[in-house]
Parts: structure tokens; C-alpha cells; sequence
């Protein structure tokens, strides 16, 4: 974390055990003031249950969790001055929405007046004020989805927790709403704590991502420190698409390494830093910063085309190089790219863009 | 269908209206023999003039429910003044039953959230051990629980036995005698309406609403009992209604002292005491009591559902 910037929820080796069964390996993390934090990684790697343990579902089997200083992890959730937007969206049925958004402020001993008030007005920043008589039932996906958001946002929380709340949603109304979120999170600088599996929504939107797997910490970092820079092969495979090729590494000189295809050919690569020389790595190299060629220029890789595929505003070319393994190429749909564009059978060359590759360990 | 152009189904869907008639024949047919035929008897019944030794002649009159409502004085000629015996006899009963509906509430709806939190294995257990004095029939089991009761028997011997009393408590042919056995015999049509409604319970509300900083206690008044209102209700009526004619346990427990509109009724259809055309003036006002019961609940309903 950058310094001089207010910690807002600092995790300090925080574990969560259902008897034999260890949910999140001694975590430890800090979340900026005013940011907007992703929880990200596949279902069961624990993501929810460190977001439940902060909202205070879950109680904490080791460790500390602090809200901007003070101690919070033996408090009861209604004792927590964070809200909670809910996969799927928890309205209460048998209130309106304008109640549903009150009800907070109502529990904070806010009149019923004033909670109307201050709940009219969330209505309007999620644009929803025509509905305000309505039951939740009467309302779409969508909307539902936003009072549930207004009701978490009308008590000003120092921390609004969002747990894949997007992920009920069709594909359209979800960038509408990832972009809202954003805008809202924004507005109000109210730090956000936002889980999602979808690696896509997590680039669009963070300031700075925690991805995760089987209980642990794999790497944080700003989106493009993980997309471009990950620590390990799970973060890699995990985020976007990657071309992984096993490698032996030659030897490291100045965070360059050089290693050798099971082909035999050479390759110099960024490597991260914990490979050690002589030892088995995976080379990652995303598919966009690949180049198809015909001319068999010093770095490139010969290769033969399976299957070129057209995504619209890509072409995905599918390759087999010597020795065996896939490779995967894309090049946008544009003049340039479709120069590159093989019939299936070709011979083509694979050339890297320089600092496309990089080396990684389990 | 309203007008203009059938919709693309209204063929079928008449299909399916003619077939669903035919289908619900037989429920019709139970209905109207066992329902509606009985009512209609005992509507017939109660005006009709009483025969000595049980029975009816067929003779139109209001006389049984005068005898219900009016004291006509010793020769029965003196104009109509309230009768205050039925009517107080109506009232207790109404009293017992609504005291027993109201603490097999407080007993139930413990009960009925422990076993729908429980896990989904023992759930079945629990409900099948709710369920178990059931396999037993309910006079027996009413006169059980006499012999638990009585001065000489187990429960006082338990209460002596461990000091809390000198002399054996007073519980056989009292009120509480009789709450307690219609506790025990209507319980489960409390638990069992909430419990089914507490299962379907989405328990994610109540953390929605303790992240919203409501305490247990406002979560229970504000979210978890308006979600399961139909289930409190149900088993509210379930008590209320069988508790309202219940005479076992008035007769065997309560004695003559306690006596209930269900063992009333009784009265006027055995041996030769009887009357049959009072019986039946009786039963009619306490259906009418019943029903008027089950409207105000329907409406009550009507408006929580409110717009949806």
C-alpha cells in the first residue's frame, strides 16, 4: 500500500477453520481509505468467508480484523459500522423499498421521518424514486439489485461490502452496473470491498485486486500489475488468458532469464522472484502480445495452424508448435491483423513482443 | 375470455378448464357429503321442536335457540331476558381456547425455529418426535394424563418427593388441568404450520437485517415473525378452532366445574337427557363463532399480502 494513506480494514493473520476443514490459511491484508478492493478468485478459495468474517457472519478462528483502528472482530454484525450488498440482494418482502432503504437508518434510532427522508434521496442517486411504494417482488433483477444497494449505502457506512452482487444480472445490465458502481463508489469515497470470480468485472473496476485460491493470498496488486505482472502460474492461468509453455531455466541475470523450450530453442524472459536457475518453470506469454508471421525471424517459435476462429473483434489463431504443445494467438480485426490470418494446416512463425514473456513457478 | 380476438391458448386452456371440472368431481362429491350435508342437517335440526328420550319431531321452531339465549322464568312465560348460563359457558370456552392458542404460541414458536435451524438430518428426527404421541389415541391419552394428574399420582408424588409441596397440588378438575391437556393435544398443529414456514425462512434476511444494525430482538419483531405470519396464523387456527369444541379434555379433566361448549353439545346427543334440536342451535353458534374467526384472520391476511 501506498504510504501516508489511511488503512481503512487492516486483516492481520486472520484463519477461519470449520473443524478439520481450514477455509482461509492466515491471511493478512490492508485496504486503503476511499479505495475500491477485489476479493478476487474461483469459487471455495474463501473469498466470501473473509468478507462475511469483516461483515461479522463469521467468526474469526485466529487473528485481528481493524476498522480504521479499533478492533472489530469479536463484535456482533448490527455493532458494525459496515453494510453489506448481498448476492442475492436479501430485500426484506413483506417491506416497500422505500422501507427497505429506511430500515437501517430506522435501527440506528433515526425517526421514521428522517429515514425517509435520507431513503428518498438513496432512491434517487440509484435512479429508482418512482418505485419507492413498490414491494421488492415488483421490481426486475436490476432493480432489486440497486435498492439493495441503496439500502446499504443510506446508513453512510465506513465500508460498503459487496458480495458478487453483480453476478445475477445479465451480461448487458452487468457493464451497465460495474460502471454505475464505479461511479457511485466515486462519488460517495466510500471504500468498497467487492467480491467477484469474474476476472474480467475485477480489472474493469478495482483500484487494487487480492486474488486468491484454497485459503491463500496469491498476489495483490493493481489490475494491470496482476494481468501484466503475475506472481505465479495460478494468477496467470486465473487472470485472462495465458499461453503457458514448460521451460528450463539457464541461468538469471538481472531479473532476465534465459531458458529453454523442450525444443531445444532459446528464450529470454522477465522472471519473477523466486525462480531459481536450473530448475523446471512455466513460461507465460497472454495471446495479444503474440505476432504471426512468415518470415522464421530470430525469436520466433515455427509452428503449424490448427484453427483460426473469429471472435468479432479478434482473430484467435490456435497453433501447435514443435514438440507438441498449443499455443494460442489473437490479433484484432483490423488491417494489420487480418494480414496475419492463416488458413488451417499453414506453417506460420510465432514471434514474441519483447517483454511479452514471463517466467513462473507453481 | 373478455372480448376480442381468443388468445392463442384459449382452446386448450378451455380443454383444460372441462377436464379440470371432471377431475375435481370427487372432491365436490366428499365435500358435499361430508360438509355441507352435516351442516345442512344440523341447520335443519336446530329448528326443529325437541322430543323427550332424544330425537326430533318435524315441527318448525326457534325454541332451542331461545331456550339458548332467553330466560322465560321457571313456567318458561315470562318475556324473553338474557340467559346468561350458555352464553358464560360459550365465553369460557372461548377464553380457554384463545389462552391455550396464545401459550402454545409462546411454546411453539421456540420449538418450531430450534428444529427448522437444526440440520437438515435431524430436522426429520425432530419432527417425527413431535409427531409420536400422535400414534396414540386421544382419549387415551387425555385419560392418561388424568392418572398423571390426580392428587395420589406421579406428578404430585414428584413434587412432594422433592419438597417443593406438603400436600398434593390441586391441578385434576381445574383450569390449568385443562390447559394443559389441550396443550398437549393441539401442540403440534402449532408447531408443525410454523415450522414449515420457519423452514422456508431465507436466513439471509436476518443477517441482511443485523448488518442493518438491528439487534436479534428487532430482527425477530421486524423481519422473521412477519415472514412467517402465515404459519403462526395457521397453527393459531389450527388450536384455536379444535380447542373451542374440544370435550375430552374439559369432561375427563376439568370436571363439572370447567365445563366447555364441546362437552355441551355432547350432553344433548347422549342417552336419553338429550336434546337434539339445542345441540344442533348450538353447534350452529358455534360455527358461526368459528367461521367469523377464520374471515377476520383471511382478511388480516389479505391486507399484509397488500399490493402483491
Amino acid at each position: 500500500m501506498a504510504n501516508g494513506t489511511t488503512v481503512a480494514v487492516d486483516i492481520r493473520n486472520a484463519v477461519k477453520r470449520y473443524g478439520e476443514f481450514t477455509a482461509l490459511k492466515t491471511i493478512s491484508l490492508g485496504i486503503a481509505d476511499n479505495e475500491f478492493f477485489t476479493l478476487l478468485g474461483p469459487s471455495g478459495c474463501g473469498k466470501t468467508t473473509l468478507l462475511r468474517m469483516i461483515a461479522g457472519f463469521e467468526d474469526v478462528t485466529a487473528g485481528e480484523i481493524f476498522l480504521y483502528g479499533e478492533e472489530i472482530e469479536t463484535l456482533p454484525p448490527h455493532k458494525r459500522p459496515v453494510n453489506t450488498v448481498f448476492q442475492n440482494y436479501a430485500l426484506f418482502p413483506h417491506m416497500t423499498i422505500l422501507e427497505n432503504v429506511g430500515f437501517g437508518l430506522e435501527m440506528l434510532g433515526q425517526s421514521k421521518a428522517q429515514a425517509r427522508t435520507r431513503a428518498g434521496e438513496m432512491l434517487e442517486l440509484v435512479q429508482l424514486s418512482q418505485f419507492a411504494a413498490r414491494k421488492p417482488a415488483q421490481l426486475s433483477g436490476g432493480q432489486q439489485q440497486r435498492v439493495a444497494l441503496a439500502r446499504a449505502l443510506a446508513p453512510s457506512p465506513k465500508v460498503l461490502l459487496l458480495d458478487e452482487p453483480l453476478s445475477a444480472l445479465d451480461l448487458k445490465l452487468r457493464k451497465a452496473m460495474q460502471i454505475e458502481l464505479k461511479h457511485i463508489q466515486r462519488e460517495t469515497g466510500i471504500t468498497f470491498i467487492f467480491v467477484t470470480h469474474d476476472q474480467e468485472e475485477a480489472l474493469t473496476m478495482s483500484d487494487r485486486i487480492a486474488v486468491m485460491s484454497a485459503g491463500e493470498l496469491q498476489q495483490l496488486g493493481s489490475p494491470r500489475d496482476i494481468y501484466e505482472r503475475p506472481r505465479n502460474r495460478f494468477v496467470a492461468d486465473f487472470i485472462g488468458e495465458t499461453n503457458l509453455l514448460d521451460v528450463t531455466v539457464d541461468r538469471i541475470d538481472g531479473g532476465i532469464a534465459e531458458c529453454v523450450l523442450d525444443s531445444g530453442q532459446r528464450l529470454s524472459c522477465e522472471a519473477a522472484d523466486s525462480v531459481a536457475p536450473d530448475s523446471r518453470a512455466h513460461l507465460s506469454i497472454r495471446p495479444e502480445r503474440l505476432v504471426l508471421g512468415h518470415d522464421p525471424a530470430a525469436p520466433a517459435l515455427k509452428a503449424q495452424v490448427r484453427e483460426t476462429i473469429f471472435v468479432g473483434t479478434d482473430i484467435t489463431t490456435l497453433l501447435t508448435l514443435e514438440n507438441g504443445p498449443e499455443i494460442t494467438v489473437r490479433s484484432s480485426n483490423s488491417a494489420r491483423g487480418n494480414k496475419r490470418v492463416f488458413a488451417p494446416g499453414a506453417h506460420a512463425f510465432v514471434a514474441m513482443e519483447p517483454g511479452a514473456a514471463r517466467l513462473l513457478v507453481d | 375470455m373478455a372480448g376480442g380476438a381468443p388468445a392463442p391458448g384459449g382452446v386448450a386452456s378451455q380443454t383444460f378448464a372441462s377436464a379440470r371440472n371432471w377431475l375435481l368431481m370427487p372432491s365436490w362429491a366428499v365435500l358435499l357429503v361430508f360438509v355441507a350435508a352435516p351442516v345442512a342437517m344440523m341447520l335443519v335440526y336446530s329448528f326443529l321442536t325437541k322430543e323427550f328420550r332424544g330425537g326430533v319431531i318435524w315441527e318448525f321452531s326457534t325454541g332451542a335457540y331461545d331456550q339458548f339465549f332467553c330466560n322465560r322464568g321457571l313456567f318458561g312465560d315470562e318475556p324473553c331476558q338474557i340467559e346468561w348460563t350458555y352464553i358464560n359457558i360459550f365465553w369460557r370456552s372461548i377464553w380457554q381456547a384463545g389462552l391455550a392458542t396464545v401459550l402454545s404460541l409462546l411454546i411453539g414458536f421456540p420449538t418450531a425455529y430450534f428444529i427448522a435451524t437444526r440440520s437438515e438430518k435431524t430436522r426429520a428426527l425432530w419432527v417425527f418426535a413431535i409427531t409420536i404421541p400422535y400414534w396414540v389415541n386421544l382419549l387415551i391419552r387425555t385419560v392418561s394424563m388424568k392418572f398423571l394428574l390426580r392428587d395420589q399420582g406421579p406428578l404430585n408424588d414428584l413434587l412432594i418427593g422433592l419438597g417443593l409441596t406438603e400436600d398434593p397440588l390441586r391441578i385434576i378438575n381445574t383450569n390449568l388441568a385443562v390447559q394443559l391437556g389441550l396443550y398437549y393435544s393441539y401442540l403440534p398443529f402449532m408447531v408443525l404450520p410454523i415450522y414449515a414456514a420457519v423452514e422456508r425462512y431465507n436466513f439471509t434476511l436476518s443477517e441482511a437485517a443485523a448488518d442493518l444494525y438491528a439487534t436479534k430482538w428487532a430482527t425477530l419483531r421486524r423481519i422473521v415473525l412477519p415472514a412467517v405470519k402465515p404459519g403462526i396464523v395457521a397453527g393459531c387456527i389450527l388450536v384455536f378452532v379444535p380447542s373451542l369444541g374440544a370435550f375430552l379434555a374439559p369432561d375427563l379433566l376439568g370436571g363439572a366445574r370447567n365445563f366447555m361448549i364441546g362437552s355441551l353439545i355432547e350432553e344433548q346427543f347422549k342417552g336419553n337427557a338429550g336434546n337434539w334440536p339445542f345441540g344442533a342451535a348450538a353447534s350452529m353458534i358455534l360455527l358461526t363463532l368459528v367461521l367469523l374467526v377464520l374471515l377476520v384472520s383471511a382478511t388480516q391476511q389479505r391486507r399484509t399480502k397488500g399490493a402483491v
